[in-house]
């Protein structure tokens, strides 16, 4: 009995359905273990129609999974066949291609049925604590090395969960508790967003979704159109170059504007890396997709329509189309930089509207604790992992300055570090922006910040450093200055690596600098007030100010007088 | 509280100022313009009017109940002291760098809110206590006291203390206040080892900052209240409302100011938790709706579901994580951008937008005719029939629907090609339907089925909304409390003296330790009890013990309560069975096989409420006689419906309305839809049912 709906009608439920994904996400960050889900905010949720089109995803904290999420439903479909789609089934995998980039994202897919026929799916992922293999971390050779790989399979069979499937699981995984707890987060998750659906469909007397799918895509596509029509129609190239592990990758990229959609192809970047930082595509897509519809059309709700038009193409076996059996655990760290490239390349046909290049990846590394064996342990030395996400500066943008310790493209928080040293027996001696680190320019870089690690009395420590920017500081724009760059270092001068397992004896701490964003425009037109509200804050120290803006003797002297009487600046 | 007592209730709101003095079982309530220069003198007015109208003199009053939002003001609009913050070493820039990460992913030019403090008014000191409490480095006088030679150079009036891990060591923080004292005796000073006692720095320190920001403000006037009240022959003693929902002597509140926080809405929520209470209610949906938010609250069994931690001026658009976190015991309540004022337009996907934008009360929205030119709320609700033009806020405004009609064509629907009344019908379901998102979003948080659950709803534009919002979440019964214009400040003469005591000790079950447990809660239960003596010297005090526990690895604790011989003799199986019984109602199952750990204890002591007397439900009786019939919008049938038009003052004890009706009142007017039918009850409430329902 579907009846015609008015427009407001479908507003409704065009609103109630992205309400819908975000109780399915808030629901996964409530129970899950994980802590990139929990505190992090590293995962997804949406809702598809029938043919495996997505129809609204919930905003989280990390694009990664905005288009990974929207293809992933069709591959669901085709490998499980539509035949075989029954009520009460779940399905999973963790399939880097075609789920969302990496073995530790799992992904799980629910059939939705209403009145005993297929109305749609749900689909929700998590970035999970482990997958077995060498653990979270570059050092595998291939994708076989890095985990337990579950394909596109049934994990509940009408209601039933395949205790095989959960055994073999188990018998493969470091916290096996931890691990299917968060696959029943999933599943609970998909479940809600599923019974909330079912009351949205009788409310509205619905049988199917079909209607209120067309109304969603339609808008979705003629918003996202309007907003390409009015760009110009031409193309630039664009590229960065970052660190890499073992030698420098670059990103080369061509962004093409054409009048109902905008092409970005990653042709003359470099190829896979030996070390799992390679990325798919399907994880290079959102982060290009990204990047633009954030510049563009922001507000436009991500659907399968308002992706659509964000096409991305990379030749096989460059690091950011990697294919099977290629290592890609921490394919994070190329993603996040897929931003700056296309901008490097979208200023040249929009200029004024994107932002300088910024600290790029993640700032995160991961330290192994354990008692010391250089000489005798106290009995209640123990051992423990204890994982930490940061962030540098941003990039200048054409109006603002750069975000101070804030991550882009990435949406992740960092951690309480009253709540990390309750994870294990680790001690975080400095947390603090780094002065002098944000790039000069009329907008200034974001400030990065330095980080000191050590451990408690009678341990001793790897740290897994994934950092970037070491060699490849952030470029600045329309003549504004670079960022800091990446140092790290042990206390006692012993030099360290920007990535990679390294040793901390007993007694000693890792000393971090982390990168500041790079600068926009040139710093001779920066205002003078705002030159000298950085030094009276100390974002910027006397010399810089005189260096890098020319602030004079007197305003200088002026500031530091302010600053002792605690005016206001 | 005795009964025969004559108590002033008194809400500082951001435009009004609401007075109600309670004389036996008799209320008396005005409103007046807020006098923000000195807030004391818009009370002292109010009070003089109520005693008018009640026919006693202000020496008669025994007991004051004051609720104010000056401490939420100053913290948005940044009005406090010359504050400094004196941190750990390493640690200056914890309250600037908030969470890292951008609250608004789509925004390349989102700015984040600056901090309450500037970088240069924040110092450190050496210094550290580990995560077990242990002191790994010294802290000595002489480094503290180059601090404070540079903290006197400046100036500075008030001083907040946070540093790391002191929330289980508070030493370090003593000393330095004690070596600022000795120095600066006539200084403010905040620790937050006694203002928020809880692990996480970034939310600790910004709750002690803000303690200090405004503790020589709210001093400083609760000083010259309590003055001029004497001046003005009142003796009875001065009690605050706290974001908790209950009430604390003067003094704790000029030490603890950030208590006083949201304690307007907190008002607003114990209001409905009485009426819950006289109608037996055990599962209630408070919702609070006025020019320019709408507030919800779940409240169960009579009680309204609390919260350690909240947000304060928010800077975009009322989003979770763009204003500042206070780390407090708080009535845990969602606030939208939704109110009659909230603007409507027309978004890229041709989708009809409300808010969080508001039209205020000037020029306020087109209907009001001064010049607004967007289409508000209140204009929707015009066009569709819901106000009456000649009778709104009590006659004192004319509504101009022509404006109305004018804001809506040119805004929404010369876009979309609707006529004026299709683009009412579509303002008006889009800020309904974001309202009861909300009210899902927060029920699924809480593991809530709303369809169980019983609506009060109160505030001005509450009784336009509220029937539709209930057809939206399915709930069947509506109440709408007499009074419901001034309802914080009558929850202020209903809530309980009340202090929750709550510190952060970790412990995993495995490694249960009894003994601490112990002595923890009974120093925790000494602390609350010690702050409700203060007010109370003689009633009984009870006291509710929570854990905040979660399975180990889970960043989200969930609140478990305790009963006294859980809390006195702890052990851990019936930690654990307690915890599991809590998490398997929220999320469905529990986890086989993890370890538990607790976070967080609390103790909260009060004085048991006032016994309630419970409304003998009236049957149905006759019809209530209507003054006339207006053409009122359906949303279910999608068109205009006669609707007839009730006096709520001439509606007698047991008469009905069958929707659809109109039933007005000098403040505001409550639609009753089409499916639903009105019955006043004795107490004045008017309860609206679905036809058909069970009730």
């Amino acid at each position: 009995m579907s009846q015609q709906h008015s427009t407001v009608a479908y507003q409704v439920m065009w609103n109630r359905l992205i309400s819908v994904v975000e109780e399915q996400a808030q629901a996964l960050v409530r129970t899950a273990f994980s802590t990139s889900v929990r505190e992090a905010g590293d995962l997804s949720a949406g809702v598809y129609d029938t043919q495996g089109q997505m129809l609204a995803q919930a905003v989280t904290g990390t694009p990664g999974h905005v288009n990974a999420m929207a293809d992933a439903v069709a591959h669901f479909i085709r490998r499980i066949g539509r035949q075989n789609i029954l009520e009460g089934d779940i399905y999973i995998t963790n399939d880097p291609w075609e789920g969302t980039g990496h073995l530790h994202d799992i992904t799980m897919v629910t059939p939705s049925f209403h009145k005993g026929v297929l109305v749609g799916f749900f689909a929700c992922t998590a970035h999970i604590v482990d997958i077995g293999g060498r653990g979270f971390g570059a050092d595998a050779q291939s994708v076989y090395e890095e985990g337990l790989y579950i394909p596109i399979m049934k994990f509940a069979v009408q209601g039933e969960v395949d205790e095989t499937l959960t055994r073999i699981i188990r018998g493969n995984v470091r916290e096996p508790d931890q691990l299917i707890g968060d696959i029943y987060a999933l599943a609970t998750c998909n479940e809600i967003g599923h019974r909330r659906l079912v009351d949205m469909m009788e409310e509205f007397a619905l049988d199917h979704l079909d209607d209120v799918a067309n109304f969603i895509l339609e808008n979705s596509r003629r918003a996202t159109l309007e907003r390409i029509a009015a760009l110009p129609r031409s193309s630039a190239d664009g590229s960065m170059t970052m660190d890499g592990f073992d030698a420098p990758i670059t990103l080369k990229v061509s962004v093409r504007i054409e009048a109902d959609r905008i092409v970005t192809d990653f042709t003359g970047t470099s190829g896979v890396d030996k070390k799992g930082i390679n990325c798919p595509l399907v994880y290079t897509k959102a982060y290009a997709c990204y990047a633009l519809k954030v510049a563009i059309a922001a507000e436009i709700p991500n659907n399968a329509a308002s992706l659509a038009p964000f096409e991305v193409t990379a030749p096989e076996n460059t690091i950011v189309n990697a294919l099977h059996p290629a290592p890609v655990a921490l394919r994070h760290i190329v993603g996040h930089f897929v931003p700056d490239a296309v901008y490097d390349a979208f200023d040249k046909l929009v200029p004024g509207l994107v932002p300088a290049e910024g600290a790029g990846c993640l700032c995160n590394f991961q330290v192994s604790l354990r008692p010391r064996t250089d000489a005798a342990a106290p009995a209640d030395a123990r051992r423990s992992e204890v994982l930490t996400f940061n962030s540098g500066g941003s990039g200048a943008r054409p109006m603002y300055d750069g975000l101070n310790a804030t991550a882009f493209p990435s949406g992740v928080m960092t951690m309480p570090i009253e709540a990390t040293e309750h994870a294990g027996p680790v001690i975080i001696w400095r947390k603090e922006l780094r002065p002098d680190s944000g790039g000069a320019g009329k907008t200034r870089g974001g400030l990065g910040q330095y980080m000191e690690v050590g451990a408690q009395e009678g341990h001793e420590f790897d740290i897994q450093a994934m950092f970037d920017r070491v060699d490849h500081p952030a470029r600045g724009r329309r003549g504004g200055r670079g960022g800091a760059p990446t140092t790290i270092i042990r206390d006692d001068g012993d030099a360290m690596r920007g990535k990679g397992k390294q040793f901390v004896p007993h007694g000693r701490r890792v000393v971090m600098a982390f990168p500041g964003g790079a600068g926009y425009g040139d710093a001779a037109e920066r205002p003078k007030a705002q030159v000298m509200r950085d030094l009276a804050l100390g974002y910027i120290s006397a010399e810089t100010a005189a260096l890098d803006y020319g602030l004079g003797a007197e305003d200088i002297a002026a500031v530091e007088a302010a600053v002792r009487n605690g005016e206001p600046v | 509280m005795t009964s025969s007592m004559i108590r002033l209730g008194v809400d500082i709101g951001g435009t009004f100022t609401d007075v109600v003095l309670e004389k036996g079982d008799a209320l008396f309530s005005t409103k007046v313009l807020t006098t923000y220069a000195a807030p004391e003198d818009a009370i002292i007015d109010g009070m003089h009017r109520v005693c008018t109208k009640a026919g006693v003199s202000p020496s008669q009053i025994g007991q004051i109940i004051h609720g104010t939002t000056l401490a939420t003001n100053a913290l948005i609009e940044r009005r406090g002291a010359k504050t400094a913050l004196i941190t750990t070493e390493g640690f200056r820039d914890v309250i600037e760098m908030r969470t890292e990460s951008r609250f608004e992913q789509y925004d390349l030019n989102l700015n984040l809110p600056e901090p309450l403090l500037p970088r240069h008014m924040r110092f450190t000191v050496p210094g550290r206590v580990d995560a077990k409490g242990k002191i790994l480095v010294r802290l000595d006088r002489a480094d503290i006291e180059a601090v404070v030679d540079r903290i006197a150079e400046a100036g500075f009036d008030s001083v907040a203390i946070g540093l790391i891990h002191s929330y289980l060591n508070p030493a370090h923080e003593r000393l330095v206040r004690e070596v600022l004292l000795e120095r600066l005796p006539d200084i403010f000073v905040s620790i937050s080892s006694e203002v928020s006692p809880q692990m996480r720095e970034y939310e600790r320190f910004n709750t002690v900052v803000a303690n200090a920001y405004i503790k020589p403000l709210m001093a400083s006037y609760l000083g010259r209240l309590e003055a001029r009240l004497k001046a003005e022959g009142t003796d009875g003693r001065i009690f605050l409302m706290h974001s908790g929902g209950g009430i604390i002597s003067i003094q704790n509140a000029a030490d603890f100011p950030v208590r006083l926080v949201e304690s307007g809405p907190a008002g607003g929520a114990v209001f409905a938790a009485h009426i819950a209470a006289r109608y037996g209610l055990d599962k209630v949906l408070s919702f609070d709706m006025g020019g320019t938010t709408a507030k919800i609250c779940l409240i169960k069994n009579q009680t309204p579901k609390t919260a350690r931690v909240f947000e304060v001026a928010r800077t975009y658009r009322f989003k979770k994580g763009s204003g500042m976190p206070i780390s407090i015991p708080v009535i845990d309540m969602v606030e939208i951008g939704a109110g009659g004022g909230s603007l409507a337009h027309v978004d890229a996907m041709r989708q009809i937008r409300v808010g969080p934008e508001s039209a205020g009360s000037e020029p306020g929205p087109a209907c009001y005719g001064r010049g607004g030119e967007r289409p508000g709320v209140t204009d929707a609700d015009l066009v569709l029939g819901k106000l009456d033009p000649d009778n709104f806020a009590g006659g004192s405004i004319k509504l101009h629907p022509d404006q109305s009609k004018k804001a809506l064509a040119v805004h929404i629907g010369d876009k979309l090609a609707m006529d004026p009344q299709e683009a009412a019908f579509g303002v008006a379901e889009v800020v309904d339907e974001n309202m009861a998102n909300a009210a899902r979003v927060h029920a699924v948080e809480n593991g809530e089925d709303l369809s169980e659950y019983t609506m009060i709803a109160f505030g001005g534009a509450a009784p336009l909304h509220a029937g539709r919002l209930c057809e939206k979440l399915g709930v069947d019964r509506l109440l709408v409390p007499p009074g419901a214009g001034v309802g914080s400040a009558i929850g202020f003469l209903r809530a309980p003296f009340s202090f929750e005591a709550n510190r952060s000790v970790y412990m995993q079950l495995s490694d249960f330790d009894p003994d601490v447990i112990t002595a923890l809660l009974a120093e925790l239960k000494a602390e609350a009890e010690g702050f409700v003596r203060s007010c109370d010297a003689e009633s009984p005090i009870l006291s509710e013990y929570k854990a905040y526990m979660r399975y180990s690895g889970q960043g989200w604790e969930i609140p478990v309560a305790l009963n006294e011989a859980q809390a006195t003799a702890p052990d851990a199986a019936t930690f654990a069975a307690r915890f599991e019984e809590d998490y398997a109602k929220l999320f469905g199952r529990p986890v086989v096989g993890m370890d538990i750990e607790i976070t967080v204890w609390s103790v909260n002591a009060n004085t048991p409420s006032e016994t309630v007397r419970r409304v003998a439900r009236v049957p149905m009786g006759g019809e209530a006689a209507h003054v006339g019939t207006r053409q009122v919008f359906d949303p279910v049938r999608g068109s205009y419906l006669g609707a007839q038009v009730i006096d709520r003052d001439a509606m007698q004890d047991g008469q009905h309305a069958q929707g659809p009706a109109a039933i007005t009142e000098a403040e505001t007017t409550i639609i009753i839809p089409a499916s639903r039918t009105a019955l006043r009850q004795p107490d004045g409430c008017i309860d609206i049912t679905a036809k058909g329902a069970a009730s």
